[in-house]
């Protein structure tokens, strides 16, 4: 099975024409709310709350796909799929992997706007 | 707090699209930039909310277009926004396009159930989001067409019966039904009729008798309900001062061929019944065959002899009328040809044979325009009656009850003199041609008063006249109308002699003084003819000379007076003041 890559080098080249000038404000508007939303989760599972884990996640797939960071996208949606069924321990493993997606997204996307 | 986005003017770039405002509404920063940046390079403005509860404020202060709305939002989710402002929108089209990463699709529906109109799935795509927002602007712009045409539609429909209205009342003010409610006159016509065209008028003559009118437009509408109104006017205003057929129906015609295009005209029939006993007499254009019904049941047709109204120039056209001895318990009618087109459901037309049996189906003693009715009704079944199904029948029955229903004085509402004195006198060619009365009833009606004894007056000037004028100048025995062939030879040699008339003059003279409340009006006429005897006594039975006529003056008048060798006549009439006039407005400031 070939990984999903981190980055989606083609729809961010996409939204970079889009975007124009607003492309860096956009880069890092996500991912300063992406921190929020990772936060979020975690209290979401801290509290055992399923449904509001389950639409953070929602969310925050739903941007993951727009931005064009495909593996994090995936994450969000293991994570979603495990509290909508009520497995908490495997939404606490998803949300760990999307931690540690998210450090590689950043680094990769930070590498990006300083081309 | 919301950004409004007009941004550089994108539509240049796009020049195709119409610009539109857009609300987006969206909880995620990133989806929300990206999307308005996408929307705003398509050429149009963005207005953003962050929320759902953001999203109905601002749709309510900025009444955007199109709503691009997230499926899951704080505060209201996107299924109740949605909700909200279709609600708002009323009969507005507002698009409302969900942007979601959804893919059940039970959520799909429910978010079409709560007013949503497409959906738009992340990640988004340029091509997807101008297809679909084009897509809707038309179906938008489409909506707003049919509304404005639907409104404007409703408005005009509005407006137009209103003015019926009030065409209808300002009609039925000048063209009102008359002495159509007389018992011996029978009709059926819709009150619409006036709208197809179709028009029935009846009016008591000031000597006694009905004058009757029924015709048929052509073309429906407002040009054939224009056209109905002077011919009502003149109907009515002219039958009321006395005027002959003959000269309402030229002056109908002379109007009509005035003021009406040359595809519009009137079939009419002209019905104009003597006081009892009397003639009929008939003029028929274009209308279909009238029928005059003898009391055993013997039809004779009364066949259209003329072009109809509107259409012949005034110095060719022909008001002769043809006349018939008129027996207790004839009948006349006339149809409009709605009666012979009245068709069933198959298309079958009543037709003018199954009218005809109707007519002379004599098996129990119904009147002839009831059979009529009733074979109508059983031929259509159940099926409406179209508005130009027009059918009249006149009872020539004794005595003729048409008198209750006074034709509408035309009074000017100023009061004329009460005591003066006038003369005229008529000569030569005139007496063939002009008929004098309808002056002189107008001279004498300027009385104030005089105007409630109108029919007495008419009676009286035109016994006069016509005994002056057939007996003293023409001098035709008036024993000749005692039998049925000698009434037509009565006629016909009055219009042969008075063809050949050359000489001879009948003046009338009319005074009038005040005599307590009332008045008296002296009628004298005189003529150049040989005279006669006056008789000792007058009885209404009687027919020696002047037969009947003078008789009738006789009974109206105070006195009167046979001057000379019976050629000048004085008439003196006496009136009272009328009760009823004590209740008019005119005259209750007086008391």
């Amino acid at each position: 099975m070939t990984e999903t890559p981190h980055l989606d080098t083609e729809a961010l080249a996409e939204l970079q024409e889009v975007m124009e000038d607003e492309f860096d404000v956009l880069i890092q508007t996500f991912l300063s709310d992406s921190e929020g939303r990772i936060q979020a989760l975690w209290q979401a599972l801290e509290s055992s709350d399923e449904e509001s884990f389950r639409k953070s996640a929602h969310s925050f797939k739903g941007s993951c796909i727009n931005i064009g960071a495909p593996r994090l996208g995936e994450h969000c949606f293991y994570a979603e799929q495990a509290a909508r069924a009520g497995r908490l321990q495997d939404a606490g493993d998803s949300l760990r992997a999307i931690e540690s997606e998210f450090e590689a997204v950043t680094d990769a996307l930070n590498e990006l706007l300083q081309r | 707090m919301a950004e409004h986005d007009a941004g550089p003017d994108p539509v240049r770039q796009n020049p195709t699209t119409t610009r539109l405002r857009i609300l987006v509404a969206e909880d995620n920063d990133t989806d929300r930039m990206i999307l308005q940046k996408l929307v705003r390079r398509l050429g149009h403005d963005v207005i953003t909310a962050r929320d759902g509860m953001e999203a109905v404020e601002r749709y309510q202060a900025e009444r955007p277009e199109m709503v691009l709305l997230d499926v899951l939002m704080p505060a209201l989710d996107g299924n109740e926004a949605a909700r909200q402002i279709k609600k708002l929108a009323g009969e507005t089209l507002v698009p409302v396009i969900f942007l979601t990463s959804l893919s059940d699709p039970e959520e799909l529906a429910r978010c079409l159930a709560s007013g949503g109109d497409d959906f738009l799935s992340k990640p988004y795509n340029r091509v997807i989001i101008e297809a679909k927002i084009r897509a809707f602007e038309r179906m938008r712009q489409m909506h707003q067409t049919l509304t404005v045409q639907r409104d404007l539609i409703r408005a005009r429909n509005e407006q137009l019966i209103s003015e019926q209205q009030v065409a209808r009342r300002v009609f039925d003010n000048v063209a009102h039904r008359g002495c159509l409610g007389a018992r011996s006159i029978r009709y059926h016509c819709s009150p619409l009729s006036v709208f197809n065209g179709d028009i029935l008028f009846a009016c008591p003559r000031p000597a006694g008798g009905v004058n009757l009118l029924i015709g048929d437009f052509t073309g429906h509408g407002l040009p054939a309900a224009i056209g109905a109104m002077p011919v009502a006017e003149i109907f009515y205003g002219m039958t009321g001062k006395g005027f002959s057929a003959g000269d309402i129906l030229r002056e109908i015609n002379q109007k009509l061929t005035a003021i009406l295009t040359t595809d519009l005209f009137c079939c009419a029939a002209f019905v104009e019944a003597e006081s009892w006993p009397g003639r009929v007499r008939i003029w028929n254009g274009g209308l279909p065959d009238g029928y005059l019904i003898r009391r055993d049941g013997r039809r004779m047709t009364l066949p259209s002899e003329h072009l109809p109204l509107g259409v012949v120039s005034p110095e060719r056209f022909c008001a002769d009328m043809t006349a018939y001895d008129a027996k207790e318990g004839d009948t006349v009618v006339f149809a409009t040809d709605g009666v012979m087109e009245a068709s069933t459901a198959q298309g079958e037309a009543f037709g003018e044979q199954r009218l005809m049996a109707a007519l002379d189906d004599t098996t129990d003693d119904t009147a002839p325009f009831d059979r009529v009715i009733e074979a109508l009704r059983a031929f259509m079944g159940g099926r409406e009656w179209a508005d130009d199904l027009t059918i009249v029948s006149l009872d020539l029955m004794r005595p003729d009850d048409t008198i209750d229903y006074a034709p509408l004085a035309a009074s000017s509402g100023l009061p004329g003199p009460p005591e003066w004195d006038c003369q005229y006198t008529l000569t030569g060619e005139s007496l063939r041609q002009f008929n004098p009365l309808p002056l002189l009833l107008h001279i004498c009606l300027e009385v104030p008063g005089l105007q409630a004894h109108s029919g007495d007056i008419y009676i009286i000037l035109s016994e006069l006249y016509t005994n002056a004028l057939e007996h003293g100048i023409l001098t035709l025995p008036s024993d000749w109308k005692r039998s049925a062939s000698g009434f037509g030879q009565y006629y016909a040699e009055r219009e042969k002699r008075l063809r050949t008339l050359s000489g001879g003059e009948i003046a009338f003279r009319l005074h009038h003084r005040r005599l307590g409340a009332g008045g008296e009006l002296v009628i004298e006429c005189q003529d150049s003819g040989d005279g006669f005897a006056a008789p000792a006594e007058l009885s209404l039975d009687q027919t020696e000379y002047a037969g009947r006529g003078l008789a009738l003056i006789h009974r109206l008048c105070q006195r009167l007076e046979h001057i000379g060798k019976g050629n000048h006549v004085a008439a003196i009439y006496r009136w009272p003041p009328d009760q009823g006039a004590q209740h008019d407005r005119n005259t209750a400031s007086g008391h």
